[in-house]
């Protein structure tokens, strides 16, 4: 698939997926499309529909109620998709490993393929992680 | 319910364009109208009242801070507010300003992010980007206070966990200069424009008497001409001691939410300055210190972006609340949407569902259903469309 993840790399489109979140990495992700970040300059741009997308943005942990539609959307997804864990939750749970109301295995839900650790993550921090990504998409 | 014959239901979510956070509505329709909506919550249940309950009190500000991440000022003050009530504890001064700065300078970037997105559900992209990009500065400001520009963790148990240097009290001054003209050229903007006022006024009323009836709070009530404020009824840290007005309008519609804001807007960044202002001569701690809290109740309230924030927690003399209880301002405001959509156009009822901010933010996430023989419904479209009317009509 390399000649295709080439050609993905030139413009990443991206689907955002709050998955229970606090909301705030939401923001943040928002926030990235206007003025001051404006990553639209780099071909990233935010879609409307899943099926559109090329990465999905996760956000929260995972709890039992949206988990099935997570899953959902995430088998909906033309392959490849790549999948990237915004904020600390999606990476170790922030505080909330101590709720009854997660699932246990969240990378069975969705496998997840970068992180961007930060509660919230700093827009800087979330553009470089997709670089990052492009990257690795390049070879 | 017994549906008639021409009715269709439309459902909307979980995910959909006008929510970021996954949200379930269930519409129905006849025609054009809308003649009920039924909600489903608990997408983003966490636990956090039971969680809070295994952790202490200062490990518990850091959790229902996560609560929400656009109230992430609101939930602490009112946790800690709470705790206090226990043993009637006192504040420094110093921190008393501290607080209802940060929590000042969080309505204005929440009301912010509010107007960006109202504007976006309507086709206004210009005053999204405007408002989000002016929102900027504020954000800036929470970093130079607390390092964050989101989650600030700054309150204790008996004050405040960081002080504003005094040498970065001037720059602070000057960006709030920065933020006070932005602001008033926005407001101003949003305020003279006609085709944004024949958009929304009379737009998904709500009532005085649905208002009082459904528990309203927040600017939702304060725009259907109920004064309720925390700030001014039960003014806690120093909103006793800076001058502010309580924003009211009687029209009840989206119009009327907006004019609220717009201007409670402004009375924030009097406030802020007042604030900024005293902090140059007030002097002294900012955190007594606080070695234990007694077994008994208490109740803590703050006026949230959104409206009151209501906290309750019991306590057995151990270092952590055995009952914690939280209810935001969503939980009461969400139902009126069942009040202030029916009989409302279906172009205009995301706008009214986005105008009590229901904690929920935006993306470009269309929800397409299929129609018998309308092909596909895209509610985003629907709303641009009525926009774009309007525009041609007022414009010619």
């Amino acid at each position: 698939m390399g000649w295709y993840n080439k050609r993905l790399a030139k413009s990443i489109w991206v689907f955002h997926v709050s998955a229970s979140p606090c909301n705030n990495c939401d923001i943040e992700i928002l926030d990235l499309l206007t003025p001051k970040y404006d990553i639209e300059r780099f071909g990233i741009r935010l879609v409307g529909s899943v099926r559109h997308a090329d990465v999905l943005l996760l956000s929260g942990v995972i709890n039992q109620k949206v988990a099935p539609k997570v899953r959902k959307l995430y088998e909906q997804a033309p392959r490849p998709i790549f999948v990237v864990g915004i904020g600390t939750c999606p990476s170790g749970g922030c505080c909330f490993n101590d709720s009854y109301n997660l699932t246990p295995k969240r990378e069975d839900i969705i496998p997840i393929d970068l992180y961007i650790p930060g509660c919230p993550p700093k827009p800087e921090a979330m553009i470089a992680g997709v670089a990052k990504l492009v990257e690795v998409l390049n070879g | 319910m017994k549906l008639s014959e021409n009715a269709n239901q439309i459902p909307v979510g979980p995910f959909h364009p006008l929510l970021e956070e996954a949200e379930y509505f269930n519409l129905t329709v006849e025609g054009e109208t809308v003649v009920d909506i039924d909600m489903d919550i608990g997408w983003m249940h966490r636990g956090h009242e039971f969680i809070s309950e295994q952790k202490t009190f200062t490990q518990s500000i850091f959790l229902v801070e996560r609560i929400c991440g656009i109230c992430s000022t609101s939930h602490p003050l009112a946790c800690v507010h709470a705790v206090e009530d226990v043993d009637n504890l006192e504040i420094p001064e110093r921190a008393a300003y501290i607080r209802t700065l940060i929590g000042e300078l969080e309505r204005i970037h929440s009301h912010l992010l509010w107007l960006g997105l109202a504007g976006h559900f309507i086709g206004y992209d210009t005053l999204w980007m405007w408002a989000w990009k002016y929102r900027e500065p504020v954000l800036q400001m929470f970093e130079v206070i607390s390092g964050n520009r989101n989650h600030y963790g700054m309150m204790r148990v008996g004050g405040v966990a960081r002080d504003v240097d005094p040498d970065r009290v001037k720059a602070l001054d000057n960006i709030l200069d920065t933020v006070d003209s932005k602001v008033h050229m926005i407001v101003k903007a949003a305020m003279d424009d006609p085709v944004l006022k024949s958009r929304l006024v009379g737009v998904g009323v709500l009532s005085r008497e649905d208002a009082v009836a459904m528990c309203a709070v927040g600017p939702t009530s304060r725009a259907s001409g109920v004064p309720w404020d925390v700030r001014k009824d039960e003014p806690g840290d120093a909103y006793g001691m800076v001058d502010f007005d309580v924003i009211v309008q009687n029209g009840g519609g989206v119009w009327d939410k907006l004019v609220v804001r717009l201007l409670e807007i402004l009375e924030s960044t009097r406030i802020c300055r007042q604030c900024l202002e005293k902090l140059k001569t007030v002097k002294g701690p900012i955190l007594n210190d606080v070695k234990e809290i007694s077994a008994g109740e208490g109740i803590g309230r703050y006026e949230a972006p959104r409206g009151e924030v209501f906290h309750y927690v019991r306590t057995d003399g151990s270092n952590r609340a055995i009952r914690h209880k939280v209810r935001a301002p969503s939980y009461v405001n969400i139902p009126t949407f069942s009040a202030s959509c029916k009989g409302i156009p279906i172009a205009d009822a995301l706008i009214t569902l986005a105008a009590v901010d229901p904690c929920y933010c935006c993306t470009e996430r269309a929800l397409r259903v299929k129609g018998e023989d309308a092909g596909t419904i895209d509610f985003l479209t629907l709303s641009r469309e009525k926009t774009e009317r309007i525009r041609r009509e007022i414009h010619g």
